[in-house]
């Protein structure tokens, strides 16, 4: 759980005086369906990488190498965009109870 | 003892009452006086009659107010008269400055007064031969400074001198401070 | 070395600002405070001032790029007046909450409509409850003088909150009187120069500021800036100190003129309490013990020390020069009243509200003479039929 601060800690004036604090907040967590990718039916043309909105399609060499399940929510617009004839994303539901 | 002087002018807006107060007060300051210069109306409306108020002393004030008992009125357009009670709250003693063709016994028949000190001059006429234009506010500053001796003469021509050579040419600011000695000088009184 | 002057309100305010050299200056022009927007702008085109002066589209505009300015770290000023002020008035929380420095000079004036365009309190009185410091100046010398403390009080960094310093619309600003103003040198030093706590421009070291506070962090972000405000009137009375060693002018939270012994007092704030002081010598001439509050920092208020200064008088009048319509009383009859309430002290005088010298009626020594006459006669009666009234309007 998050442990929240109190007046007297948060930094004076609204400030977030941290770059990139966002990393800090896993996103993940939002997800009900998760998008699974088959390496053997990708070709790489990185549709779903140019469309995540969340920067979690991770790629190495030009070639998509999976997806960073602390940031993805779940949305699926990485399975909607990958092409029909390639269908290499496809959404699972999450398990309700962990 | 308080040796305050206040000075009530009456004029109409554009006759330039506003700049005369302004200028006298900043001239009394000057010689190291106490001094205010309050216009009634910030934005004066050209011909409506209109009030503005000097404050003289050698002590601090801070009277932030109108004049309601002055020790000297000034008229620098008699005509308002017919709008305004140029006398109101005036004491026995105060002067009456008005520019004015006439001699001071027929202005006080004129305005019905019943006490008060008169003084004329006709700073109207002395700006249009120094001015060439009817502008009676630089002659009333001068004939003011005469029957209410706060400073001297050579202290209100410096003064006038270095603020209206930066918006006039040097023949204009001649010609005003020939307009004040004139008004210094032709001022009569009861 | 100090110099004698001869200005009008705005001039002296202008002044100020030359000397405090802010380096960005955004305002629009606005009746009663045109003259002063205009000179300013004069002495950057004539080279005197280094300020990038911003003429700006709107009040609104002006405030937004005072925030911008003052947040990527530099000192930002504007000035405005009534609707102007109004205008901004999206603008005011935020430029207190993200904790800028800006210093403003509000030049008194009525709110529409009718129209009008002379001194009441309206405008920064409705601005109150923004999270600005305010302080009220009863003349061009203390305009001038509240501007320059203003700047160093915002730019405190245990304070770090913008300051409105307010004058009387033409009372003061467009009347000519004496004062002493300091040397450029000295103003320079007195401020230093301001350090932002977060600069935006600082690129090494990135911050994100007025970010989105949901709920959950919302209220503690209301708190340190309630807190800031609350715990800012040390700081001012420090500043005063200081500024009165390199001016010799004493400042203070609120002016107590003859109160000491006082029976009847007047509360009041800016050029109207000139007046009551003089009427407070005539009167004490007369035996009569009238004394006067002029309230200097009306935000933060100083609610412990106005108690203090006021709970052994026999009966108060709390002038005022705006109507909190429909409220129990005006803004600083309100405040005095809960100040009470909260006090320790059993001992409280009567106290009655008057609205006076709205869109520029004149208060004279006579109004002020009739205020103290009704506080003498509400203590013989010893109690209050009315506590609120309208000094001047007529039947």
């Amino acid at each position: 759980m998050r442990k929240l601060q109190g007046w007297k800690d948060i930094p004076t004036g609204t400030a977030i005086v941290k770059a990139g604090s966002s990393v800090e907040y896993l996103t993940g967590g939002w997800r009900d369906a998760r998008p699974e990718h088959d390496k053997g039916k990708c070709t790489n043309c990185l549709l779903c990488w140019v469309y995540c909105p969340e920067g979690a399609i991770t790629v190495k060499d030009d070639q998509v190498t999976g997806i960073n399940y602390d940031y993805c929510k779940g949305c699926g617009i990485c399975a909607t965009e990958c092409p029909p004839k390639v269908k290499a994303i496809t959404m699972v539901e999450e398990p309700k109870l962990m | 003892m308080s040796d305050l002087i206040e000075i009530r002018w009456h004029s109409r807006g554009g006759q330039g009452a506003m700049l005369a107060v302004r200028t006298l007060a900043r001239a009394v300051i000057k010689d190291n006086k106490y001094a205010q210069g309050l216009p009634e109306f910030g934005p004066e409306r050209m011909g409506a009659p209109i009030k503005a108020y000097n404050r003289f002393s050698t002590q601090p004030f801070s009277l932030y107010c109108g004049i309601v008992n002055p020790h000297v009125v000034v008229l620098l357009d008699p005509s308002v008269t017919k709008l305004v009670d140029v006398t109101e709250g005036i004491y026995a003693d105060s002067k009456l400055l008005v520019n004015i063709e006439l001699s001071t016994q027929e202005v006080r028949e004129k305005l019905k007064l019943k006490n008060g000190i008169v003084y004329v001059v006709n700073a109207t006429k002395i700006a249009q031969e120094t001015l060439g234009r009817p502008m009676p506010n630089t002659p009333m500053m001068g004939a003011l400074i005469k029957i209410v001796p706060v400073i001297s003469l050579e202290v209100l021509l410096d003064e006038v001198a270095r603020e209206f050579k930066e918006k006039f040419t040097p023949r204009v600011v001649e010609a005003n401070l020939a307009a004040i000695k004139r008004g210094y000088e032709e001022v009569s009184g009861e | 070395m100090a110099r004698l002057a001869a200005l009008t309100g705005n001039n002296a305010a202008a002044e100020a600002i030359r000397q405090i050299k802010p380096d960005v200056f955004a305002a629009y022009p606005i009746t009663p405070q045109t003259e002063m927007a205009e000179e300013v702008a004069q002495y950057v085109a004539d080279g005197i001032l280094e300020t990038e002066y911003i003429p700006v589209e709107s009040e609104h505009s002006s405030m937004s790029a005072c925030i911008g300015a003052s947040l990527a770290g530099v000192r930002a000023m504007t000035a405005t007046a009534s609707c102007g002020l109004a205008y901004m008035w999206e603008l005011l929380p935020i430029a207190a909450s993200m904790r800028t420095s800006i210093v403003m000079a509000v030049v008194n004036r009525a709110f529409n409509a009718p129209l009008n365009i002379h001194c009441s309190h309206d405008d920064s009185m409705g601005a109150r409850d923004a999270g600005w410091i305010q302080l009220y100046s009863e003349n061009a010398q203390e305009m001038y003088d509240n501007l320059i403390q203003a700047v160093k009080i915002a730019e405190d960094e245990k304070i770090r909150l913008p300051v409105m310093v307010c004058m009387d619309g033409f009372i003061i600003s467009h009347a000519v009187e004496r004062l002493l103003l300091l040397a450029d040198e000295e103003v320079k030093n007195f401020l230093g120069e301001f350090k932002s706590a977060h600069p935006l421009l600082e690129v090494n070291n990135p911050v994100t500021l007025g970010a989105c506070a949901l709920p959950d962090y919302y209220t503690e972000h209301k708190k340190q800036h309630s807190e800031a405000l609350r715990h800012s009137l040390g700081k001012i009375m420090e500043v005063a100190d200081e500024y009165a060693r390199l001016s010799g002018r004493s400042y203070s939270l609120f002016e107590s003129y003859q109160l000491a012994d006082a029976e009847y007092g007047i509360v009041i704030l800016n050029s109207a309490a000139g007046v009551t002081r003089t009427v407070v010598d005539k009167l004490r001439k007369e035996g009569i013990k009238a004394g006067l509050l002029k309230i200097r920092v009306y935000r933060p208020f100083p609610a412990t020390q106005i108690v203090q200064a006021l709970k052994n008088l026999k009966a108060i009048a709390v002038l005022e020069r705006t109507d909190s319509f429909g409220g129990v009383g005006s803004p600083v009859f309100t405040d005095i009243s809960a100040a009470f309430m909260e006090a320790p002290t059993k001992e409280r005088p009567l106290m009655i509200n008057y609205i006076y010298g709205l869109g520029g009626r004149d208060v004279g020594l006579e109004d002020i003479e009739k205020v103290y006459a009704s506080l003498q006669v509400i203590n013989q009666r010893g109690k209050i039929e009315k506590s609120f009234a309208y000094l001047q309007a007529r039947e």
